[in-house]
C-alpha cells in the first residue's frame, strides 16, 4: 500500500497540481495578452481603448468574461447540437494542452518528453478540427465557408511551419524542447569569439526561417492580415456567426492560447528560451522565467502591430504566399542548412 | 497490472467502441469524426508501446491531414445516404469474406509466433538498445543510411503519382485573367501612364 502511495498517487497530485498552477497562470496571462491586443490597436489608431472597468482597463477581460458566462447559450434549430456544442471545445482544449511540453525556464515543464515539438506540431494540427466542426454543425453558409477557407489556410501554413521547424532540429539534433534552447547557449556568435549573447540564438543564423515562422504562425492562428476565416467584410464573423455566450468565448479562449502558443514557440526556437540576452552575472542572476516571459510577449508585441498596420490579404494571395512562395522557400533552406552543417562538419 | 495495463484497455476500448460507430452512425460527418478518434486512440497505444515518433506522426499525417480532406470530401458531397443504406445487405457477403480473410492472416501471424517463438526473434537488423537511443533516431538511422535506395524509390512513386493527378485535372483556360505580381511590382510612370494633348472641344 505504501508502494502504491509513493508510485502513483503522489506523482499523480504533483502532476495535477502543476497542471492547475500552469493552467490558472496561462489563462491569466491570457486575459492581459487580449487586454494588451485591444490596447495595442487603439492605441495605433489613436484611441484610448478599453479603460472603464478598474484602473487603466486593467479588469476588462474578467468583465467580458462575466458578461459571456452569464448570457443564455443559443443553438440554432437546425444545427447539429452535438457537434456544435463540441467544435468550441475541442478548439480550447487542444490550445491549452499543447502547454504541456512548453519548458517555461530550466526545468519548469511538466513533461519533458523527447518528441515535444512533434507534440506541439501535431496538436496545433488538430486545432482546426474545432473548426471545420463548428463550420459545419452550426448549419448555415457564411459559417460553413469561413471553416473551409479556415481548414485550407490552416493546412497550408502547416506544411511550410513543419519545414521551419525541420532547419532548426538540422541545427539542433534533438526533438526535445529544453534541448533546443540549451543548444542556443553557444552559436553564431561564440564562433566569432564574442561571449555568450542574444547573437547565439538561431533567430540570426537562420534569419529567414525567423521570417518564414512568423507570417506563417499568423496565418496558422487566424490572426490579421490573414484573418480570412473570420473577414468580417465578407463573412460576417466566419465560423463563429451562430456562437453567442459561453461557446463563443471558448473559441475566443481557444484562438487566444494558440497565439500565445506561438509566441512561445517562436521565443523557444529562435529566441533562445530562457537564456538571458548577455551572459553577465546580472542577467544570469535574473530567474529564466522572466526573460521567457519577457520575450515571448515581445513577440505578441510584433502579432499585435502587425494586426494593427497590415491590411488584410486576399484569398489567393494568401494561397500563393504559403504554396509559391514559403514553401519552396523553407525546403530550398533545409536542404542548404543540411547541406552547410555536414561540409562544415557541425552536424 | 498497473497504470499501463489499464490505459491500453482504456484506449483499446474506446479504439473498438469508435469503430464500431464509424460503419453504424447515421450521419456521414460522424462516421469520420469517430474515425478521427480511432485515429487519436490508436496514437495512444502507440505511445505505450514506447514507439513515441510514429504516434505523433500519425496524429501529423492521419488526423492533421489526410482526415481533414476526408472531412472535407464528405462535407462538400451531396449524397443521399438513406438511399446509399438500402442495398447495404447484398455486399454483406463480400464484407465477410474480407473479414475472414483478415481474421485468418491473424491467426497465421499470432500462431506463428506461439508455435515456434525461436522464429520470431530471428530478426534481420539488430535492435538497438532503446535506452540508449530515442526511437527518432533509431528510425532515421534505418531509414536514411540501410533502406535508403527502397526510401527513394517510394519517394519517385509518390512524385508519379502527384504528377498523374496534376496532369489528369490541369486545365488550360484561355479567357481567364490572372494576376502577375512580379509585373505589377514591375510597373512604372513610364509603362503606366501615357500623357496625352488634348484639344479643346475635340476630346481623345
Amino acid at each position: 500500500m505504501d508502494s502504491f502511495f509513493s508510485i502513483y498517487v503522489w506523482p499523480g497530485i504533483i502532476m495535477v497540481a502543476q497542471s492547475l498552477l500552469l493552467l490558472v497562470c496561462l489563462l491569466v496571462f491570457i486575459a492581459y495578452i487580449l487586454l494588451a491586443d485591444r490596447k495595442i490597436w487603439a492605441a495605433v489608431q489613436l484611441r484610448r481603448g478599453p479603460n472603464v472597468v478598474g484602473p487603466f482597463g486593467l479588469f476588462q477581460s474578467f468583465a467580458d468574461l462575466l458578461k459571456f458566462v452569464f448570457k443564455e447559450p443559443i443553438i440554432p434549430a437546425g444545427a447539429n447540437k452535438a457537434v456544435f456544442l463540441l467544435a468550441p471545445l475541442v478548439a480550447v482544449l487542444l490550445a491549452l494542452s499543447t502547454w504541456a511540453v512548453v519548458p517555461l525556464a530550466d526545468g519548469w515543464v511538466i513533461a519533458n518528453i523527447n518528441v515535444g515539438i512533434l507534440y506541439i506540431f501535431a496538436i496545433s494540427s488538430l486545432e482546426v478540427y474545432g473548426i471545420i466542426m463548428g463550420g459545419w454543425a452550426s448549419n448555415s453558409k457564411y459559417p460553413f465557408l469561413g471553416a473551409l477557407r479556415s481548414a485550407a489556410q490552416m493546412v497550408s501554413y502547416e506544411v511550410s511551419i513543419g519545414f521551419v521547424i525541420v532547419t532548426v532540429l538540422l541545427c539542433v539534433g534533438s526533438l526535445n524542447l529544453t534541448d533546443i534552447v540549451n543548444a542556443q547557449h553557444d552559436g553564431l556568435g561564440t564562433m566569432m569569439g564574442l561571449p555568450a549573447s542574444f547573437l547565439d540564438w538561431h533567430w540570426l543564423a537562420l534569419f529567414p526561417m525567423f521570417v518564414v515562422f512568423f507570417i506563417s504562425a499568423l496565418a496558422e492562428t487566424n490572426r490579421p492580415p490573414f484573418d480570412l476565416p473570420e473577414a468580417e467584410s465578407e463573412l460576417v464573423a466566419g465560423f463563429m456567426v451562430e456562437y453567442g455566450s459561453s461557446p463563443y468565448m471558448m473559441f475566443m479562449l481557444g484562438e487566444y492560447a494558440a497565439v500565445c502558443l506561438m509566441c512561445a514557440l517562436t521565443t523557444i526556437l529562435f529566441l533562445g528560451g530562457w537564456l538571458p540576452p548577455v551572459d553577465i552575472w546580472i542577467l544570469n542572476w535574473v530567474p529564466g522565467i522572466v526573460w521567457f516571459m519577457l520575450k515571448s510577449m515581445l513577440v505578441f508585441f510584433m502579432f499585435a502591430m502587425v494586426k494593427a498596420f497590415v491590411p488584410r490579404y486576399r484569398y489567393d494571395q494568401l494561397m500563393r504566399l504559403g504554396w509559391k512562395v514559403f514553401l519552396p522557400l523553407s525546403l530550398a533552406m533545409v536542404v542548404i542548412t543540411a547541406f552547410v552543417l555536414k561540409l562544415m562538419g557541425w552536424a | 497490472m498497473g497504470l499501463q495495463a489499464i490505459f491500453f484497455y482504456l484506449f483499446a476500448f474506446i479504439a473498438v467502441a469508435s469503430a464500431f460507430m464509424v460503419i453504424s452512425a447515421k450521419n456521414p460527418v460522424h462516421s469520420v469524426l469517430f474515425l478521427i478518434l480511432v485515429f487519436f486512440n490508436a496514437a495512444g497505444l502507440f505511445l505505450l508501446t514506447g514507439a513515441e515518433f510514429l504516434a505523433m506522426i500519425l496524429l501529423v499525417v492521419y488526423i492533421g491531414a489526410v482526415a481533414v480532406l476526408f472531412l472535407f470530401v464528405v462535407m462538400m458531397l451531396d449524397i443521399d445516404f438513406a438511399e446509399l443504406r438500402s442495398g447495404v445487405l447484398q455486399y454483406a457477403p463480400i464484407g465477410m469474406l474480407v473479414g475472414l480473410i483478415v481474421a485468418a492472416e491473424l491467426v497465421v501471424v499470432i500462431g506463428g509466433s506461439v508455435l515456434t517463438p525461436e522464429a520470431a526473434k530471428a530478426v534481420t537488423m539488430p535492435i538497438p538498445n532503446p535506452a540508449s537511443r530515442t526511437n527518432t533516431a533509431a528510425l532515421g538511422d534505418v531509414l536514411y543510411t540501410n533502406y535508403v535506395y527502397f526510401f527513394q524509390i517510394a519517394g519517385l512513386v509518390l512524385l508519379v503519382a502527384m504528377i498523374g493527378a496534376i496532369v489528369l485535372t490541369l486545365r488550360h483556360r484561355t479567357h481567364i485573367k490572372r494576376q502577375d505580381i512580379s509585373a505589377q511590382v514591375a510597373r512604372t510612370p513610364a509603362t503606366a501612364v501615357e500623357v496625352v494633348k488634348v484639344k479643346p472641344g475635340q476630346g481623345v
